[in-house]
């Protein structure tokens, strides 16, 4: 029988949390570390926000996103630290068995001292957002659109309402315009905007991108594709104030509604997470980066994660003493 | 020449094409959409009802409680996902007691096994989350959840496999009488069939009054859902009904066999036949009386809210006839339509026996199906599977935890899907909570390159839905 590796950590995710995780346990001493990552490279979504604005409070300069993940992804090489690509968590369990799948690495169940989730979160798509009409293509996320546009070098539409105004979907208004679309607005429900002051000046206002605070999207028509949105204005109570329906003519819709953790591997586990804190409910196993909250800027996302990782190191020292 | 053409391949068409397909004929199907269970089949309840609701002496009733049994009989054989997880209809005041006593005996009539009413105890036992001023109830445990895509799915694959010819895309747009049989013009060329079974749907009238004189109008009964997220999935353990009204079946709650919890449908009429959209004012309707019967719904968990068109006509009962010599019509399959629908297929057939056609068993016919769900899998056969075939190790939708392996499955299939959601409908790939948002553009760079297509040629659904527009500075916008 073949003896089965124990790592100190198993870090799932590779995006800038898991990675800072990893390198800050490493630095405080942990040695057998793994770094699962479902894509085929790290960096989780920093590959694709070429934008700048990334690294000004960690880093003391603007990066953009790839060249935020690269600053830790190259650390890497110098380290024991163990990656593996292509390779999805299936499964975490309170007696800190990792199930992974890969197309390369197979499927194989891992054991390890500490585990660090760091598995990002997702956009919400439209049936969370309950928005009624027909259900015609063209309403993607405003992640999905990046993805295209950045990733893949594909246009998802010409003539974009934006529905929500998160840091996704500001940075997507610009990268729209500036690649010929036509952005005619960006509704928000709230009466402020929902991502940072400095994204709402540089990708909306500096191209005359209305922002409609207090709006709502009421409909969405199209028998195939998106044709029209209804855009209503709302009181306090967000009830629709008649009369105030504008129909914006338009081929897409980007939703940038709000972002949600992505915790299913420690819920399916019966774990529970405080969102304050990287310990979970199970000692040893920690949850940073945006699988914990979401934050506002990648800078703290690493500032985080290493306290994650600081704790995991901990754990593992203080286990190995007691047993 | 075709000996029996099918027209439509929802549930019905998909049921009649399996049936058909264990003899030695040709069979044809002309699907107008791209996909096989488009219409009504696509947004439904998703349920095998036990029988106990329509009248006794009806073909609905009949054919329903037949239904049930070939329901069971073909997921297993077939691989076809279905819970026997029976049903409930709960009586919250004095005259709903009473009507849950007429139930029971037409039940009876019916020839529903295993039925019994419930008292207030023995139902908070078996679902302590209904309304607590329950008095009694029906209990059916014949009643069953499936997965209605690929219920028609495995019926049409299963036809396909026994050489009967599933044309998607090819819309029936008139039809002649010809010497011996009928000539059917599609938006793909003519065809020449000794019968046809007009399984349209939502269209059947119109197929009808190609041939015939107006005998009945399909008028559109649009339902609207809420689907909601497995954390609310095991609310309910077996499909909660309220008492039944002139209004049809009403707002049910109901676990489905993916695991979610899916909540309606509402009841009124559709703009026309295609017209599947929502209203914020029916979705309320749907939660507030859904409320009646299961109280404590978190509505917040919704994925997807949704709507699909019931085939009423004027008639209380399925229309089941031969029109004109080898011309049968199957119309107005309101529900239980998808319970019904393997015994409307055998009835149909014995009515083309009676014609004249003569069916002989098919040597050799191939009555199995099975695919890998690489979720249900045991970590011992994932491993297995992986080293076998490595696509299998690669998940696309991390939600469901759906493989690239099952994905290329599916393209490999008897009915290859052509969009993103006919993926999702053949391997569940975008179904979960993020409804596809991460697995969608891997989805459509599989079907590009195996279609050998380019990005934009790649469509969500139907035809038109198309995803993306151009290549970045490309065109001139």
């Amino acid at each position: 029988m073949k003896k089965i590796k124990i790592y100190d950590l198993i870090v799932i995710g590779g995006g800038p949390a898991g990675i800072a995780a990893a390198y800050s346990a490493w630095e405080k001493g942990l040695r057998k570390i793994l770094i699962a990552e479902r894509d085929s490279m790290l960096g989780g979504i920093l590959n694709q926000c070429i934008h700048p604005g990334f690294g000004l409070e960690y880093f003391k300069e603007e990066l953009t996103g790839p060249e935020y993940a690269w600053r830790f992804i190259n650390l890497l090489p110098e380290t024991s630290i163990e990656v593996l690509t292509d390779t999805m968590a299936l499964k975490v369990t309170k007696d800190m068995e990792v199930h992974l799948s890969g197309e390369k690495s197979g499927f194989q169940i891992l054991k390890a001292k500490s585990i660090i989730l760091a598995t990002g979160c997702r956009e919400r798509a439209r049936g969370a957002l309950g928005i009624a009409g027909t259900r015609p293509s063209g309403v993607i996320t405003a992640g999905a659109a990046q993805r295209y546009v950045n990733m893949e070098g594909y246009m998802p539409g010409k003539r974009i309402v934006i529905i929500g105004s998160g840091d996704v979907g500001l940075i997507m208004a610009r990268r729209m315009t500036l690649e010929g679309a036509k952005v005619l607005a960006v509704v928000e429900i709230l009466p402020h905007p929902g991502g940072l002051l400095r994204n709402v000046a540089q990708c909306l206002n500096d191209f005359d991108i209305p922002l409609l605070l207090s709006h709502s999207v009421t409909d969405i028509q199209g028998e195939t594709r998106v044709d029209k949105v209804v855009v209503s204005k709302i009181d306090e109570n967000r009830n629709v104030i008649p009369g105030t329906e504008q129909v914006f003519e338009c081929d897409t819709v980007l939703l940038s509604a709000g972002l949600i953790p992505e915790n299913e591997l420690i819920n399916a586990a019966g774990i529970t997470i405080d969102n304050k804190n990287v310990q979970s409910s199970t000692p040893g196993i920690f949850v940073c980066g945006n699988a914990l909250h979401v934050h506002d800027i990648v800078d703290n996302v690493t500032l985080e994660a290493n306290k994650a990782g600081e704790a995991a190191t901990e754990f593992v020292r203080g286990h190995s003493l007691n047993g | 020449m075709i000996d029996v053409a099918v027209i439509g391949c929802g549930i019905v068409g998909a049921a009649c094409a399996y049936e058909l397909s264990h003899y030695d004929i040709k069979i044809t199907v002309f699907e107008s959409e791209n996909d096989v269970a488009m219409g009504t089949t696509k947004a439904n309840s998703a349920i095998i009802h036990a029988g106990y609701d329509p009248s006794p002496g009806t073909l609905m009733a009949k054919l329903d409680v037949e239904g049930v049994k070939l329901a069971k009989e073909l997921c297993e054989k077939l691989d076809i996902p279905y819970r026997h997880c029976g049903a409930f209809v709960l009586a919250l005041n004095d005259d709903e007691v009473n009507l849950v006593e007429r139930l029971y005996n037409r039940a009876i009539k019916n020839g529903v096994e295993e039925v019994a009413i419930l008292n207030r105890e023995d139902v908070l036992k078996l679902e302590p989350n209904v309304n607590n001023n329950v008095i009694t109830a029906l209990h059916a445990p014949t009643a069953m959840i499936v997965d209605p895509w690929e219920y028609t799915l495995a019926l049409a694959e299963t036809a396909a496999r026994n050489s009967a010819e599933i044309l998607l895309e090819h819309k029936v747009t008139r039809i002649n009488e010809i010497n011996g049989g009928y000539e059917i013009q599609t938006s793909k060329g003519a065809f020449e069939a000794r019968t046809i079974i007009n399984a349209a749907g939502l269209y059947a009238d119109d197929i009808h009054n190609m041939i015939a004189e107006p005998e009945f109008t399909i008028t559109p009964a649009k339902g609207e859902y809420w689907l909601l997220d497995k954390s609310e999935g095991t609310r309910v353990n077996s499909v909660i009904f309220q008492c039944p009204s002139k209004a049809g079946k009403g707002v049910l709650v109901t676990p489905t066999v993916h695991g979610n919890l899916m909540v309606g449908p509402g009841n009124i009429s559709a703009d026309s036949k295609d017209d599947v959209s929502t209203t914020a004012d029916e979705l309320e309707f749907v939660k507030q009386t859904a409320g009646k019967s299961v109280p404590g719904i978190d509505f917040s968990a919704v994925i997807r809210t949704f709507s699909g068109n019931r085939a009423h006509t004027e008639n209380d009962d399925f229309i089941i006839k031969e029109v004109k010599p080898g011309f049968i019509d199957l119309a107005g399959i309101k529900s239980p339509g998808l319970t019904a629908a393997p015994a409307i297929a055998k009835m149909a057939a014995e009515m083309l026996t009676g014609n004249g056609m003569s069916l002989i068993n098919k040597q050799g016919f191939i009555d199995s199906r099975r695919h890998i769900r690489f979720n249900k899998l045991n970590p011992e056969e994932k491993s297995a599977v992986i080293k076998k075939n490595p696509a299998y190790g690669h998940v696309i939708c991390r939600c469901e935890t759906v493989t690239e392996g099952e994905i290329l499955d599916a393209l490999e299939s008897p009915i290859p899907p052509r969009s993103i959601d006919a993926v999702k409908r053949r391997t569940g790939a975008g179904m979960g909570r993020c409804q596809g948002g991460f697995c969608g553009p891997r989805i459509l760079e599989i079907l590009a390159k195996h279609y050998k297509c380019d990005f934009t040629d790649i469509l969500q659904d139907k035809a038109g839905t198309y995803i993306l527009t151009s290549k970045t500075k490309e065109d001139n916008l």
